[in-house]
């Protein structure tokens, strides 16, 4: 073990009071559980967090290797956490392979826990290491915990006669138990959580709770130096409520529910299966009770299109996919748009083009939202900033679609949909309802219904099939404005197109105008951003005016169309800084709709951003 | 279909204001006053009725008739049609189509609308050809078919719509011709099964693939041509002088000759509708060695898909809170005090 308890007085943590820990492992390692229950123990002793779930795209990708590794990572404190942290400082790594790709990451005196008995001449030499990192002193500007967990624990599950392949898996709970007993915890929850878990099989129970309390003996008993006593950190001060854990699929799915129920509406989920997205149809699935059906559909197009069929028979209709699957939606986004019928679409965002990253994040989809569609095809598009973001989001989505008659993009992304924070828990009744009414009024003798009629926002009626009286015909073929009858007129294709994109327009004089979420107007720089980049930029905002430096964060939520105040909002700063998860797309469009200097800072590696990255940005902005 | 109560009317209350569009002679007119003429004879209500269609000259149908109509996207109806259906599922519900619509761009959804079985009627239009794209050929296209697309002949095989169906898990199969009059008998068979019911009708394009079945729609050799089918009655044809039998070396169809009406003596099968096996049998004969089949093929339900799925949702919601709040809340919380 190196000692570096000399480095980590230079190198404390910036924060004192917050904490950053990532566990790495083998796929098969059992990470994404480990960290999951964390964050549970986290959240119970009261810190604010934040999490970053990132693994391999492989279901099981082979052991050992480099890209097998899968990580997670937490950021919790006794104050607001807004990002899942910059650098880590504790490395849990169960084997070479996952030292090797995280330990750069770790900040210098960093902590690093490493499981001694996965480091095999077979996995060092999978994880491209010539010598023992363990023992060549190549770990030194970071403290270094080599213990052999693998024994450690096989010796502790003993009693409960398992193989030796079983009794590994026990491993991340003897982990999971070294790491509470380092950060105060209680074992409690986790304990009925297994129990809970492995019901039906107690002798697993037992042999994962054996290898808990082991873990937890073990940091207890062994004396581990002055560096490794255990570290309580106090609960954060958060506004009072009752609260959980949330994660964004979930937090989409219970906004979804919400959404329908203020309008009320029965709600139809057609989906296909996609990552990061399908973890939304899985939700929806099993609420069969809250009125909702929910179909997968033998393709993207079929979940669509039949999201549409069950909007026009007066349903909620949504679907949700990710950047392929709504490429592939393309035409029948363009039918809804057409038809004017409501309609919302999730797009949980990940790395592109094509295939790309699929289980890494990114926020490249903002183009194909606002303009990717055949024809002159408005729709608003909604960004979700925050895994508790998204309840309300989603709710807003339903909104506009329905009082619109109109498709709704709501963007999320991969790192939003597995990443968990504690969510003050909304009450559902606070919300306005926003019910929705069919027109079923049938024409007078000698008069005709008209389905392109329109009310006061340019909205058209909806009539549910088996409405007496209201039989019409609707389509993606262009339609006369004044009857609903097939119309190639030039003069009323230029009004419908007219008409279409000023609906549209309309839904900005029913949204909330733009605010400021960290600072004011006319300071020098805003920093405008979207989506899941809120957490760092509004860190990165936070430390530069600490420093006194004259910055501004500002965070859209509506994307198409924007609110009406932001350009006047916008050309109150000298400087526009726009930091996003793709090449500036954002940027681009509000340089066109504002003609404002907007500079981009853009990252593409699958990963967000680190505050510090965007804090250097600020800086070089100011400097100059 | 469904059970509803039986509604008057006459055909008149079918026909909207809509001129309608097709080239003067098409098939289509047939088919839509069919159409029209076969709904009052159901008893069924146009405010309760949808008709959802594709792209194509078929797929322009829903505009003549006085019911909801949905004009989708190319290859979609079943899409859509699967939407409307389980949103709603005590409505009627009817899908156009034609064969490059229904086999060759949504063949992918006309396979799982079958195999899902929802219970709607599927008119297939085909005219082995792209009409409204101006005369490309099409998946049903024989092969040889020369095209703007093919000048020098197609090369590809076809797909035969039938067995199409009936291999996608299809339970009720029909096939009739436009301007004949027992397409209606198809129709009122389609409508009363409960399930996807799937009507393959021949349909002549006069300006891109004129007379292209006139080998056995022609009205001067049909009797020779074209074999009409019925539940329990044998397979003849040529008037009662020939019928189909089983031949156990081909595992197939043979044709053989009654003579003195005997047809028992001849072998000749009776015809079974639910009977998959003969179902398939009869839409493989390859026509000229043998007649066209044409009729109710095949016609044995089995529970819908829109019925599994209202009938899950109600047992997955027994018993179980709708309380959005409660949900909201469930799982292992913690309160912040103030």
């Amino acid at each position: 073990m190196a000692s570096a308890a000399e480095t980590i007085k230079h190198q404390a943590p910036e924060d004192a009071a917050s904490v950053v820990v990532r566990f790495a492992g083998d796929s098969g390692d059992g990470m994404q559980l480990t960290g999951g229950q964390f964050t549970l123990s986290t959240a119970l002793a009261g810190n604010d967090l934040a999490t970053f779930p990132d693994f391999p795209a492989e279901i099981r990708a082979p052991q050992g290797t480099l890209f097998g590794v899968s990580a997670f990572q937490i950021h919790f404190g006794s104050h607001a956490i807004r990002t899942a942290g910059d650098a880590p400082d504790v490395l849990v790594a169960m084997n070479p392979a996952a030292l090797k790709t995280n330990v750069g990451d770790l900040r210098e005196g960093g902590l690093i826990i490493a499981d001694s008995g996965a480091f095999s001449a077979r996995n060092l030499s999978k994880a491209g290491y010539d010598e023992n990192p363990l023992e060549d002193g190549s770990l030194a500007k970071w403290q270094l915990l080599s213990l052999d967990m693998s024994e450690m624990t096989l010796e502790s599950v003993k009693p409960f006669g398992l193989g030796n392949k079983e009794a590994l898996r026990s491993k991340n709970m003897w982990t999971l138990g070294l790491a509470l007993w380092m950060f105060d915890r209680d074992r409690q929850p986790i304990v009925d959580w297994l129990h809970a878990k492995f019901a039906k099989k107690p002798e697993i129970a037992e042999a994962n709770i054996a290898a808990l309390n082991a873990g937890h003996a073990y940091g207890e008993t062994a004396e581990l130096g002055y560096a490794f006593q255990p570290r309580h950190v106090e609960a954060a001060p958060a506004e009072p409520g009752l609260y959980r854990t949330v994660t964004g699929a979930e937090a989409i799915s219970l906004g979804l529910l919400a959404g329908a129920k203020l309008a009320g509406l029965p709600m139809f989920f057609g989906g296909y299966p996609i990552t990061p997205a399908s973890a939304i149809l899985h939700h929806l699935s099993r609420l069969k009770q809250f009125g909702v059906t929910t179909f997968q559909a033998e393709d993207e197009i079929a979940a669509i299109g039949a999201a549409i069929g069950a909007s026009y028979a007066g349903s909620l209709g949504v679907t949700s996919s990710s950047g392929p699957g709504i490429a592939l939606k393309g035409e029948a986004l363009g039918l809804a748009i057409m038809t004017e019928l409501p309609l919302v679409v999730v797009n949980s965002q990940r790395g592109g083009p094509s295939t790309g990253l699929p289980t890494k994040t990114e926020q490249s989809d903002l183009y194909q939202a606002v303009y990717g569609r055949n024809g002159d095809a408005p729709m608003p598009v909604i960004a979700v900033r925050s895994p508790s973001d998204a309840f309300e989001c989603a709710i807003e989505a339903v909104r506009i679609a329905t009082r619109f008659m109109t498709p709704v993009m709501l963007l999320t992304d991969g790192y939003i949909a597995n990443a968990a924070e504690p969510w003050k828990m909304p009450d559902v009744s606070s919300f306005e309802p926003f019910p929705v009414s069919y027109y079923d009024q049938a024409p007078q003798e000698g008069e005709q219904f008209n389905p392109y009629a329109r009310d006061e926002k340019l909205a058209r009626p909806w009539v549910k099939p088996g409405t007496p009286g209201l039989m019409h015909r609707i389509g993606g073929i262009e339609k006369g404005s004044d009857s609903g009858n097939i119309d190639y007129s030039p003069s009323n294709h230029q009004e419908m197109t007219d008409l279409r994109a000023q609906k549209i327009m309309n839904v900005a004089d029913d949204i909330p105008e733009q605010d400021v979420a960290l600072g004011e107007a006319g300071e020098t720089l805003a920093v405008v951003g979207w989506g899941s980049t809120y957490g760092p930029i509004q860190q990165a905002v936070a430390r530069a005016r600490a420093k006194g430096l004259s910055v501004a964060q500002i965070h859209l939520r509506n994307i198409w169309p924007m609110p009406r105040n932001l350009g006047e909002l916008l050309k109150s700063y000298d400087k526009i800084l726009v930091p996003e998860m793709n090449k500036g797309q954002l940027k681009t469009v509000l340089r066109d709709l504002y003609l404002v200097d907007a500079q981009p800072l853009n990252k593409v590696s699958g990963q967000p951003f680190r505050i510090a990255e965007i804090e250097a940005a600020i800086e070089e902005q100011l400097d100059g | 279909m469904n059970d509803m109560t039986p509604i008057e009317t006459t055909l008149k209350d079918w026909e909207t204001d809509q001129e309608v569009r097709w080239c003067p002679g098409c098939g289509d007119y047939a088919i839509l006053k069919a159409v029209q003429r076969t709904m009052p004879q159901l008893g069924a209500d146009p405010a309760n009725t949808v008709f959802v269609s594709g792209i194509g000259c078929s797929s322009r149908f829903p505009y003549y008739m006085e019911t909801y109509g949905f004009h989708t996207i190319h290859g979609r109806a079943p899409t859509v049609a699967t939407g409307v259906k389980l949103a709603n599922p005590e409505l009627d519900v009817w899908l156009v189509t034609g064969d490059g619509d229904g086999l060759s761009i949504g063949g992918n959804h006309m396979l799982h609308l079958l195999r899902r079985n929802l219970d709607c009627q599927v008119l297939l239009f085909n005219n082995e050809i792209y009409g409204l794209t101006k005369g490309q050929y099409s998946p049903t296209s024989r092969p040889g078919t020369r095209s703007p697309s093919t000048p020098f002949g197609s090369v590809d095989r076809p797909v035969n719509p039938c067995s199409f169906a009936l291999g996608s898990g299809a339970r009720f199969v029909a096939r009739g011709i436009d301007v004949n009059k027992k397409l209606t008998d198809a129709f009122k068979a389609a409508y009363a099964h409960k399930g996807t019911a799937f009507v393959e009708i021949f349909q002549n394009c006069i300006v891109y693939n004129e007379d292209v079945f006139s080998d056995f729609t022609d009205k001067k050799t049909s009797a020779d041509t074209q074999l009409w089918v019925e539940h329990g009655e044998p397979l003849l044809f040529a008037g009662g002088t020939k019928g189909i039998a089983m031949d156990p070396e081909l595992f197939g169809a043979r044709v053989v000759d009654v003579v003195d009406g005997d047809w028992e003596a001849a072998g000749v099968l009776r015809h079974d509708q639910t009977n998959r096996a003969l179902a398939n049998m009869l839409v493989e004969m390859p026509f000229g060695e043998y007649p066209m089949a044409l009729g109710v093929i095949y016609d044995d339900p089995r529970p819908t898909f829109d019925g599994a799925v209202v009938e899950q949702n109600a047992a997955a919601s027994e018993g179980k809170s709708d309380d959005l709040q409660a949900l909201i809340e469930h799982g292992q919380t913690w309160t912040v005090e103030g």
